[in-house]
């Protein structure tokens, strides 16, 4: 191979779906082969480079979800369905889909959490026994909610739980964080059941303690790691925790793997 | 084969190779250094053989040439975007036994590590070749030998060692250079480049190091005394991180360019991620990244160490931190923690 990996591709913008005011997906012309849990680096001339991941796949685009919090998503923000965006990408690991169809399945993700494992979530949805796939959504508060349409599908496909952080008086729903779910989840048999955890690291590290109090074991839990990354090719050095870089080794690690890298 | 050369015999043959190469050596600048009235030894692009500095240790590393502090990768007008041309023409760069080691380290990085090779590293790295200069005494705060950098078989084209007022220099392969070497030096039966094969500073280097080494007490101390101002990063010949940067020339923003600038992890920023995230804030804990990557992480990963021993890093410290100390104390943590198993 001698293309420049640096060299960005150009992708249309198909479609932008707002889900609150500073999160929207962009449905990007993409046909190549793709994960969830990879990312591409979003690459605006003149702003920089950002790193997102994968929240949606389909035959010719790659759904990105990007919240706007700085130089470079703000800049994506000011362009529109039918005109185009620099990628490059698809990099990092991603999930294999293929270990979460037989048994027992808990997900747990956190705020834009939920783009790396919405894939994952859909394939649960699609296996043999949806009825043993457990998914449990938080949001800070209702006016956060990400994905509003696939959630209700989730819920009558297989056993959503979804939380809030907190609301305002009035709110029906659920309200707590996710780790208050866990120790409930009704499960046949925790020491062979698997897990997959996304979201801010308290938020994961939280969760982790709670699965292995219930009785998972560390080798059937996955996380996905995010650091401040500058090229998604394993040359920059700033993602690397350890022996490990996470653009190329991850973003998803086991947590057995995860345990031992210590920033 | 080994020829021995006058020093005027030896600026020929440096003037007949400049006209193939840009040659690239030490280089002592007069005044430059970290005060007044010291002197800097830096790399430099060299025509003329008594510019190059054989007698000292360079404070900056030859590495500049391949992963300079500031290089343009892409050029954006309005709706193009282009990549920087490189420089044109082989190089001859002119460096010691440990900086050969690093450059091997380089190449794991920007060539070896992933799934990539980095294009802009490597048309760079396609044109040079290399010419060792001969170590007969150990520098201050170097520690080769521990490190088994010291001596070096392969990978050069000739080497060069002054001695007695004579340059010597040794081809180990047949080269066209035979021809021209003859024409301006004489025939010697050895000019083979020494090898330093002890140091006054040595260090030992842990096998495997635990986990507990995160929260041990050691690193405590750096966190009062460095400063983070990433100088033994810069200096260091195996460092490789960089930062990408985008810049617009002009307030309309329609011309810019996207550079890749050097970066420490000693440095703040490093880690920062929008929002306000941040891992290791504190020097101590960025000085136990740092030495672990060198000593460790890198090892596990390559199967050999990352340091070659140069001891830049304690020529460069404002604060007279000792790296291979460092190493020291960890390799001694490392034993009383096996000890209290
Ligand atoms: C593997 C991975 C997946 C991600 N997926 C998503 C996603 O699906 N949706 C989403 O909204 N965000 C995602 N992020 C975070 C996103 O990359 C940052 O919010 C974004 O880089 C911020 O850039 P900015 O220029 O707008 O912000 P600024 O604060 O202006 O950032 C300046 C520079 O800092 C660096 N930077 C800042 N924050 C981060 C960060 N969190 N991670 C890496 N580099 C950072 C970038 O180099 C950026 O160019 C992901 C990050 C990683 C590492
Ligand atoms: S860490 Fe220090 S001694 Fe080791 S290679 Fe780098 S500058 Fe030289
Ligand atoms: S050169 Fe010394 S003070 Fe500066 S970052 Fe390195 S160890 Fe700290
Ligand atoms: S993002 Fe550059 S090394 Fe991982």
């Amino acid at each position: 191979m001698n293309k420049n990996p640096y060299v960005p591709f150009s992708s249309e913008i198909l479609d932008v779906i707002k889900h609150t005011e500073k999160e929207y997906t962009f449905r990007m012309k993409f046909a190549g082969e793709v994960k969830p849990g990879q990312f591409f680096e979003v690459s605006i001339p003149k702003y920089g480079e950002a790193p997102i991941s994968v929240s949606g796949i389909g035959k010719d685009y790659v759904d990105l979800t990007i919240r706007r919090v700085g130089r470079v998503t703000n800049e994506v923000f000011e362009h529109y369905k039918g005109q185009s965006l620099l990628l490059r990408g698809p990099y990092g690991n991603g999930f294999d889909l293929s270990l979460y169809q037989e048994g027992e399945v808990v997900v747990i993700a956190g705020g834009t959490g939920v783009s790396p494992v919405r894939g994952v979530i859909h394939g649960l949805c699609e296996t043999k026994d949806p009825q043993d796939k457990y998914v449990i959504v938080g949001f800070r508060s209702p006016d956060d909610m990400l994905f509003r349409d696939d959630l209700k599908v989730w819920d009558e496909k297989l056993r959503l739980t979804l939380t809030v952080d907190g609301a305002p008086e009035g709110y029906e729903g659920n309200i707590g964080l996710v780790t208050k779910y866990i120790p409930d989840l009704p499960l046949k048999d925790p020491s062979t059941a698997k897990a997959v955890v996304v979201g801010p690291p308290p938020m994961m590290r939280f969760s982790v303690q709670g699965l292995l109090a219930k009785g998972f074991r560390e080798e059937n839990i996955w996380i996905s790691q995010e650091r401040k990354m500058c090229c998604g090719l394993g040359k920059c050095g700033h993602c690397r925790i350890g022996m490990r870089y996470v653009c190329l080794d991850g973003p998803v690690f086991t947590y057995v793997d995860s345990k031992d890298m210590i920033d | 084969m080994g020829y021995s050369f006058s020093r005027e015999g030896f600026d020929a043959v440096l003037k007949a190779l400049a006209r193939t190469y840009r040659i690239y050596a030490p280089v002592t600048f007069a005044g430059q250094g970290r005060f007044t009235d010291v002197d800097v030894v830096r790399y430099d692009f060299v025509t003329d053989a008594s510019q190059i500095e054989f007698g000292k240790k360079s404070e900056y590393a030859f590495k500049e040439l391949l992963t300079p502090l500031s290089e343009t990768l892409f050029y954006f007008t309005e709706d193009e975007v282009k990549e920087a041309d490189a420089q044109p023409g082989e190089v001859l760069v002119f460096l010691r036994s440990c900086d050969l080691h690093a450059l091997k380290r380089l190449d794991q990085m920007y060539l070896g590590n992933g799934f990539a090779e980095d294009p802009f590293y490597k048309r760079i790295r396609e044109k040079l070749q290399f010419v060792l200069i001969g170590c007969p005494a150990s520098f201050e705060n170097c520690f080769c030998t521990s490190m088994g950098t010291n001596r070096t078989e392969d990978g050069y084209l000739f080497s060069v060692e002054e001695q007695d007022g004579k340059i010597l220099c040794e081809v180990p392969s047949n080269l066209k250079l035979k021809q021209l070497f003859m024409e301006n030096g004489a025939w010697i039966e050895k000019a083979l480049p020494s090898f330093v094969e002890e140091n006054d500073v040595r260090v030992t280097i842990p096998a495997t190091v635990p986990n507990s080494i995160y929260k041990a007490p050691l690193w405590d101390e750096y966190t009062a005394r460095c400063i983070g101002c990433g100088r033994c990063n810069f200096v260091c010949p195996t460092c490789t991180c960089y930062t990408m940067q985008d810049i617009y020339y002009t307030d309309n923003g329609r011309v810019g360019e996207r550079r890749r600038v050097a970066a420490s992890c000693m440095v703040d920023g490093y880690t920062n991620v929008a929002g306000g995230g941040e891992y290791r804030r504190t020097k101590g804990e960025r000085m136990r990244f740092k030495v672990l990557h060198k000593i460790y992480d890198f090892r596990r990963r390559f199967a050999y160490d990352m340091c070659v021993g140069c001891g830049r890093c304690d020529d460069a410290c404002p604060e007279y931190i000792s790296f291979s100390n460092i190493i020291n104390k960890v390799d001694q943590f490392v034993k009383e923690e096996k000890a209290d198993e």
